[in-house]
């Protein structure tokens, strides 16, 4: 496991280390891909067993080695002395460690279609739904304007509802590529808008998609980081 | 390049396209832009490229995707056209998000149909003449150019092009990328564009994108980015 906080606060650090070298000379651990929390076919029939397989075991896979390589490198640029090459893997932590993040999100906010925490949000979400039926009237109102700034994405990015810090407001964000939501905004759901998450199954149909994933929205998941609190995904790996 | 990408059709077509059943005066006097962009035609079949890009990914690309840009782009002008008679700028400069996306994905997209053709034909092979000599200069060899422009398009994170342009000031050849639909523009000239976009090759070649970048070279008509070269 790897603390999130700890090791952008190592990042911040300029000073060459003692020992040159890897990751582990660190004490940082390399990070691995997360089991996904159910079968590759039961998101069917909403999103195909072959999405969830490659997305999965391909795309998230990489990520995590993407995010691997970019930290290992960047432990020799410090040992190294070289600030340039660190400044420069900044760029490939930020994307592969945003990856690793969303991804890791994203399945734990998605459930089989049959199961009560896809169906029954009013039951397993009676907090969060209030709260969004406080602020778009109704739970169908908030799904539509999800999808509306979703759609608006122009590339690849994430749609999300996050809790804002302080005010605890819900609100629909969205971010580009695989950039995390970030500060002390709670991630209560992502949506992963890239045309890999869709593409096999919807091709251009991108609205489809969108309409189709809340028989899939893990409402259990969403109201637990809703009461909760910033998810372990967020900060601990 | 922006004459043939906005052909002078008149309103009234694009109206009737983008409506099932348009009342013909309305429609033609609610009509901000005299210019409507269309969808240009692709200069070989969808099944052309195959088996390096499928007709089915072509298919889709340019009679979906890029009619969508075309699409995007007709209602940003029309609806900047109309911000613009009520004097509202203030509208009308937060529609420009909307005309770069989709005025950019038309402009790309065009130039890369144009850029590519069927390895039966002019697709494939290497750049000859003055282009092949300024790729020598600025790059060492043509397989370090490819490989160059190879990293640059492993190397995009997210959506996005990598393009063989010439700087206009500097007078050399630079591989740049863009992100999103963003066009090349300024004192750079696109010669040569490749989408790098996940439905430019998802359906073929799935995750293994750097696949995609390989067998793309088979069909990059090198006629066209030469012409465009000596013409810049
Ligand atoms: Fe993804
Ligand atoms: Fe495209």
């Amino acid at each position: 496991m790897v603390n999130l906080s700890t090791l952008w606060h190592y990042l911040a650090l300029q000073n060459p280390l003692q020992a040159a070298g890897n990751l582990s000379s660190t004490g940082l651990t390399a990070q691995t891909l997360p089991p996904l929390p159910f079968a590759y076919d039961a998101l069917e029939p909403h999103i195909s067993a072959q999405i969830m397989e490659l997305h999965h075991s391909k795309h998230h896979a990489a990520y995590v080695a993407g995010l691997n390589r970019a930290l290992d490198a960047h432990v020799a640029a410090v040992a190294a002395g070289d600030v340039a090459r660190q400044i420069e893997l900044q760029r490939d932590i930020r994307f592969h460690g945003g990856g690793h993040i969303n991804h890791s999100l994203f399945w734990k906010n998605l459930a089989p279609p049959g199961s009560r925490e896809a169906k029954a949000p009013e039951e397993v979400a009676p907090r969060l739904v209030k709260a969004i039926e406080r602020q778009w009237t109704s739970l169908q109102g908030f799904k539509e304007e999800f999808g509306r700034v979703a759609l608006g994405i122009q590339g690849s990015g994430w749609g999300w509802l996050v809790k804002e810090e302080g005010s605890g407001r819900l609100r629909i964000v969205t971010t580009k590529d695989q950039d995390p939501v970030v500060g002390g905004d709670v991630p209560v759901l992502g949506v992963d808008m890239w045309e890999h998450a869709y593409y096999l199954q919807y091709l251009n149909g991108k609205a489809a998609y969108v309409e189709n994933i809340w028989h899939v929205i893990n409402w259990k998941t969403a109201e637990e980081r809703f009461v909760g609190g910033i998810p372990d995904e967020k900060t601990e790996l | 390049m922006s004459s043939t990408l906005f052909r002078a059709a008149p309103a009234l077509r694009g109206a009737l396209r983008a409506s099932a059943a348009p009342r013909v005066g309305a429609m033609a006097s609610t009509s901000f832009v005299r210019n409507k962009a269309t969808l240009p035609d692709l200069p070989y079949d969808y099944g052309a490229l195959e088996p390096y890009i499928s007709g089915r990914i072509m298919e889709l690309h340019h009679s979906k995707h890029h009619q969508t840009y075309v699409n995007g782009l007709n209602s940003a002008l029309e609806a900047i056209a109309e911000a613009e008679a009520k004097k509202d700028f203030a509208k009308a400069a937060s529609l420009a998000p909307l005309l770069n996306f989709h005025g950019g994905g038309h402009l790309n997209h065009s130039l890369f149909w144009e850029n590519l053709a069927p390895a039966s034909r002019e697709g494939g092979g290497e750049p000859d003449g003055a282009l092949k000599k300024a790729i020598e200069t600025d790059f060492g060899s043509f397989s370090s150019f490819r490989s160059q422009l190879n990293a640059a398009l492993a190397g995009i994170q997210g959506s996005g092009w990598a393009w063989l342009a010439k700087d206009k000031t500097a007078g050399n050849l630079q591989i740049v990328t863009r992100a999103n639909q963003d066009p090349v523009t300024g004192s750079l000239v696109p010669l040569l564009g490749i989408d790098a976009w996940e439905h430019a090759y998802y359906l073929q070649y799935e995750n293994r994108k750097a696949e995609y970048f390989d067998a793309i070279w088979n069909v990059v008509n090198w006629k066209t980015v030469a012409k465009r070269f000596e013409s810049s």
